[in-house]
């Protein structure tokens, strides 16, 4: 039987981790750690889990420490933050180009300076395209079946690649809410061995991480960035399966309300719950509005992107990383280049906010929506908009 | 899954790049040529050298090899011609060429 329990997001990741019988945790155990490492360790020590826990001394040796571990044969986890997640960022290109199946829980928060604890996606913008399977969760139980899956996705054979699983920082990985936890047993039948096929063993030595010239690169390159886009139809065959197991399914974009709509919202992450409230409360008014939430970030859905906002006139993008100086936020722009040529007639508005874990209440995702819909009339999309930032 | 190939075709496509920066063989940097990197090539007066073997100890590439009479010389497949060498004899055995010179 499946329990129902109180978690943290953080918890939530561990508990996945933990029932995952991960072998390796490897992680820097100060600041900006959450406590997914924390209760980690607990479970180490207090022999809940049968794992090599590796205190390391910087987030760079932590996922280094991961890249050796995923190398040898071993079922890998981290997790990390902001200015942490900055100082892995060289070897989270060389952990994805080795197609090693590390799985890592990032709390996103904002980018210093100024110093902050805060969240916002600042942080996660920055690894886009480090060659890593990435997605956003909305809340709590998200989190522990996102990083459940993760592993079956990351392991399979067919894809042997990194994933990253965000969270928002704080409004999830320090927030209690109710998680149903599956049996070991559901667990145990769900998972796979992993099984690397070039893994690291003396008796057949291999060439790990060789150089490559200006005549080899680009076709490494382009064999990497198509494995990426390949695996779209083992996460969705994963997901189908951890919901005929668990009973929970997930798309790359959830929808809601969005049959007749001819205007959406596209959010990403633990907001995505207070826009729907706040497309309910638009609907009440005779507004026709739905609700995208964008789930998997990489590979890009592009073909489920299409298809939700099939009929749909005006597309609401809201952003939540600061762009200094570029012409839109990161996912606005990302999705008005998806659309680009396919829905040429789609209007897309861009609207940011939320930066470093500033609360955006039902009645500002309402303006977001009202005043995107004005921005998509008045042919203006250029414009960077912003809600809730005083002046 | 791509297989990974043993040993990659000349000009490969990506198709050709099998599986994450891995080769299902080891040992590939002994048949790459790193001697054509080389500008000065060292050259060691054997009647000066005293067969210490502290261009052997210290070389960076490990090119330097072990003569049958004791005393030492480059590798000139693998040489980058760095000069390492010529420096740390103490004997003033080994001088650099000009390559082509």
């Amino acid at each position: 039987m499946s329990r129902r329990v109180p978690l943290e997001g953080s918890f939530a990741a561990a508990e996945a981790a933990k029932m995952a019988d991960v072998d390796v945790v490897a992680a820097y155990p100060i600041t900006p750690q959450t406590h997914i490492i924390e209760r980690l360790s607990e479970m180490v020590n207090d022999g809940e889990l049968n794992a090599a826990f590796i205190p390391v001394e910087s987030e760079h040796s932590a996922m280094s420490a991961c890249w050796g571990a995923s190398g040898a044969g071993a079922r890998t986890f981290t997790a990390t933050a902001s200015q942490g997640f900055f100082l892995m960022h060289e070897v989270l290109y060389f952990v994805a180009g080795n197609r090693l199946p590390v799985v890592m829980a990032v709390s996103n928060r904002a980018v210093g300076p100024p110093a902050n604890i805060w969240g916002d996606y600042s942080d996660a913008m920055s690894a886009t395209s480090t060659g890593w399977l990435q997605v956003f969760c909305a809340n709590n139980q998200e989190i522990f079946d996102m990083t459940l899956s993760a592993f079956r996705i990351a392991e399979d054979p067919r894809v042997l690649l990194p994933f990253m699983v965000h969270m928002d920082g704080f409004t999830l990985s320090h927030t209690t809410e109710p998680v149903i936890l599956p049996e070991q047993a559901e667990v145990d039948g769900f998972m796979r061995p992993y099984v690397h096929p070039y893994v690291y063993d003396p008796d057949r030595p291999c060439s790990y991480g060789y150089i490559a010239t200006p005549g080899l690169y680009g076709e490494i390159k382009k064999a990497q960035d198509i494995g990426i886009r390949e695996t779209i139809s083992v996460i969705k065959e994963v997901w189908k399966e951890f919901g005929d197991t668990f009973g929970r399914y997930y798309n790359p974009i959830d929808t809601y309300k969005t049959d007749d709509a001819k205007t959406l919202l596209m959010v990403v992450g633990g907001l995505s719950e207070t826009a729907k409230v706040a497309v309910d409360k638009r609907r009440e008014q005779g507004e026709s509005v739905g609700l995208l939430t964008l789930h998997l970030w990489r590979p890009f859905p592009f073909e489920d992107l299409y298809k939700a906002v099939e009929g749909a006139e005006n597309l609401v993008v809201f952003d939540r990383a600061p762009t200094l100086g570029g012409p839109t936020g990161p996912i606005i722009g990302e999705v008005r280049a998806a659309l680009f040529g396919k829905r040429n007639d789609m209007k897309v508005a861009g609207i940011l906010g939320a930066f470093c874990g500033r609360n955006l209440e039902v009645e500002q995702f309402e303006e977001v929506i009202v005043r995107g819909k004005a921005i998509c009339d008045s042919g203006h999309q250029d414009m960077v908009e912003t809600v809730g930032i005083r002046g | 899954m791509a297989k990974n190939q043993v040993r990659p075709p000349e000009n490969p496509t990506w198709q050709d790049m099998g599986f994450g920066n891995i080769m299902a063989y080891a040992g590939g940097s002994k048949s790459y040529r790193t001697g054509d990197w080389r500008t000065d090539r060292p050259v060691v007066d054997k009647t000066k050298c005293i067969k210490c073997g502290m261009c052997w100890l210290l070389c960076p590439d490990a090119a330097v090899k072990q003569n049958e009479d004791g005393t030492y010389e480059a590798n000139l497949f693998y040489c980058k011609g760095c000069g390492i060498c010529v420096n740390v004899c103490p004997k003033d055995a080994i001088t650099m060429v000009e390559e082509g010179a």
